[in-house]
């Protein structure tokens, strides 16, 4: 099982003949060949990746029926892009691009109020439900199937925890980068049911940095929700105020959003927080073996 | 990306907002004349930098004689100001602006952001201005009164209205009040804005609104639609660190420990800071090479870090994913050669190639710190940083 996406996943992806969209649409399909297809505007009737291209997303779900789309368009068609698979009611978009203007997202996210889709990202290393489909730029071979959902705002850190949940021998069931944007298609809340619907699923892994409060509002969905042990790590204890961290959510602005406030309210309901990003398998399973 | 005073209140005046006049001036000579040209009347003496809290900070002087704005002005020039959001380094003055006195009735708070959890543009307003909006909303939220605005449905009268009759604006200046909201909300779409804050927005004796001040800033994103907004970067006011590793592609931000850091992607080095500092050291900076770094990328990289002359070690540490190993091992050994690293050097590798990038270690001969976990790494660092 895992979440969001299977091996029955048919996926396209938007921008497939870019030189980012090419080759991790190769690397996702060698992973698991989910893909179907691909739309660039303009490149219908052609090639890449050994997959039909075509020029408009309904005419790709008309003859792949496609039910992902894994976008790789520029900055400033993203947007565009992903408005274009909400209204071909795609079930799953994920958008990888890094740098969608924050107005462009207001209004994608009012569509997707409206409508059937679920978006991951935009500025995200993707889903990948080991074993099974990968739609993203993770490297694969880094996971392994097993019990533990991870959820994160950052790549590399998801890559950190996948690491260390393999080494403890414990796996994934599925991990989804949300993104680090100010406005992101889904956040810690949207997923977090998924996980505890999802029998393969046995414990979550939250990583989580300053900026906003999604971290806090996850930890009061899982003091409500969440039945399944939870483990968090929230980066950034050491980040100077006002500062912008890489991403562009990561900002602690008006003495909100610290590291600090969101470790507090998540062990306040119980949930492990991992006092250093090199303990988060071990946190996990010290805990789970209690 | 942030703007002055002065270029928040020329976007202002070019957008049908109006200002009080006023003149940039960059010298004593200037301020003469710039006195002389606004009337010669009151006048606000303020310095130009990016950070509020200027006026407890002696950052704005009022005079009343052209002798008095030169003294001022030859004081705020050069000088260094300490507010509550620059530091304790402060912010040197470069620029001044000599701005005419205005007849100041009351004075109001008002700003506008986008607001992450609802996906819209809220409008914070408030009577109580002139001071600390911080202060006001935690001693008396009831005097602070939002209105949040669907940007697919837009600025709705009934919406003002609300806003008017909760907040009870004076009826004989809720028709200026009305254009200035209208006015502000069109501007902050236009140019992309993420934060518009105006503390005080002043009602004059003639029932006029305006801003007397102006704080900006504009979504990074965006500026590849607004040439004109990305032009009123003032790199002056920029740490000039993060100003060169931007050009290079690199994600960079001074610290003050003795720690140098070199990681790839945004959250693993923020991580790699919080985990130096959970071994009892200080990190020296922030430093993102990205996903696709070059061998050039980290030499650059190697480059700022090691420009900070407080670095007594350096941490590399890197999870490869799209980013290969052997990539940024041939990049530290090429950095190392060149530059003559002489401080130590701690090198955690791990995923994609990682077997090839150790090989290209190991064969180098260079006097490198291996370590095989994160956690391991910041340790070596924490030690070889104490010497």
């Amino acid at each position: 099982m895992g979440i969001l996406i299977n091996k029955n996943t048919r996926v396209i992806t938007q921008g497939i003949t870019g030189k980012s969209g090419l080759f991790h649409t190769k690397l996702s399909h060698e992973y698991a060949p989910c893909f179907v297809g691909g739309v660039t505007p303009g490149k219908g009737g052609s090639q890449a990746a050994g997959l039909p291209v075509f020029d408009t997303v309904k005419e790709a779900k008309e003859i792949t029926a496609c039910n992902a789309s894994m976008i790789f368009v520029p900055p400033p068609f993203a947007a565009d892009a992903i408005l274009e698979a909400i209204d071909s009611e795609i079930e799953l978009v994920v958008c990888i691009t890094e740098g969608v203007p924050v107005q462009d997202m207001l209004t994608v996210k009012k569509a997707l109020d409206k409508s059937k889709t679920r978006l991951i990202g935009p500025n995200c290393p993707g889903v990948i439900t080991p074993g099974q489909c990968k739609i993203g730029i993770m490297p694969g071979h880094v996971h392994q199937k097993g019990s533990v959902g991870i959820l994160s705002k950052s790549g590399t850190l998801t890559y950190e925890a996948v690491g260390q949940t393999s080494e403890v021998g414990l796996g994934q069931s599925s991990c989804v980068g949300i993104g680090g944007d100010p406005i992101i298609g889904s956040t810690f809340t949207d997923l977090l049911p998924l996980f505890e619907q999802d029998p393969d699923t046995e414990a979550i892994i939250m990583i989580g940095e300053i900026g906003g409060d999604a971290e806090i509002k996850a930890a009061q969905y899982i003091h409500k929700h969440v039945t399944k042990p939870v483990c968090a790590f929230i980066a950034g204890v050491t980040a100077p105020p006002g500062k912008r961290m890489g991403h562009a959510g990561a900002i602690v602005s008006g003495g909100k959003g610290t590291a600090k406030e969101k470790i507090t309210a998540l062990k306040d309901v119980g949930v492990w927080v991992a006092e250093s990003p090199a303990e988060i398998g071990s946190t996990l399973m010290k805990n789970l073996k209690k | 990306m942030n703007i002055h005073e002065y270029q928040a209140k020329k976007l202002f005046s070019e957008n049908h907002i109006s200002t009080p006049k006023g003149i940039l001036v960059t010298s004593v000579e200037e301020a003469e004349k710039a006195f002389e040209k606004l009337g010669g009347g009151i006048c606000a003496v303020k310095a130009q930098i990016h950070a509020g809290g200027r006026g407890k900070a002696g950052g704005v002087k009022i005079v009343k004689t052209s002798k008095d704005c030169i003294e001022e002005t030859k004081k705020l020039l050069g000088s260094t100001l300490v507010t509550h959001q620059t530091g304790p380094q402060g912010k040197k003055v470069r620029k001044v602006y000599v701005e005419e006195g205005t007849q100041i009735c009351k004075e109001y708070y008002l700003s506008c952001l986008v607001d992450r959890e609802s996906a819209n543009i809220t409008l914070m307003f408030s009577k109580e201005g002139g001071m600390d909006i911080e202060e006001v909303a935690a001693k008396t939220p009831e005097k602070i009164f939002t209105l949040s605005v669907d940007t697919t449905i837009g600025l709705k009268d009934y919406q003002l209205r609300q806003l008017i009759f909760d907040s009870k604006v004076p009826q004989e200046e809720t028709k200026n009040f009305t254009g200035f909201v209208k006015s502000l909300y069109k501007l902050f779409l236009k140019h992309d804005f993420s934060m518009i804050e105006i503390n005080p927005l002043i009602v004059t004796n003639e029932n006029k609104i305006m801003p007397l001040d102006g704080k900006m800033s504009f979504d990074e994103n965006s500026l590849y639609r607004h040439p004109n907004i990305k032009a009123l970067r003032d790199f002056e006011e920029e740490d000039p660190r993060e100003v060169e590793a931007s050009e290079h592609g690199l994600s960079y931000i001074g610290l003050d420990g003795n720690i140098g850091c070199l990681v790839n992607g945004a959250g693993l080095a923020m991580a790699t800071m919080d985990i130096i500092k959970h071994y009892g050291g200080e990190p020296a900076n922030f430093l993102d090479v990205g996903g696709g770094a070059s061998e050039d990328m980290v030499k650059n990289a190697f480059k700022i870090i090691l420009r900070d002359k407080k670095v007594k070690a350096v941490f590399v540490n890197i999870f490869g994913g799209i980013m290969r190993c052997d990539v940024i091992a041939r990049g530290i050994v090429t950095a190392s050669q060149e530059l003559k690293i002489s401080i130590p050097l701690v090198v955690r590798l791990e995923g994609t190639n990682v077997q090839q990038g150790k090989q290209i270690l190991h064969e180098s001969g260079l006097s490198i710190l291996p370590a095989d976990y994160m956690s391991d790494g910041a340790e070596k660092a924490v030690q070889a940083a104490r010497g």
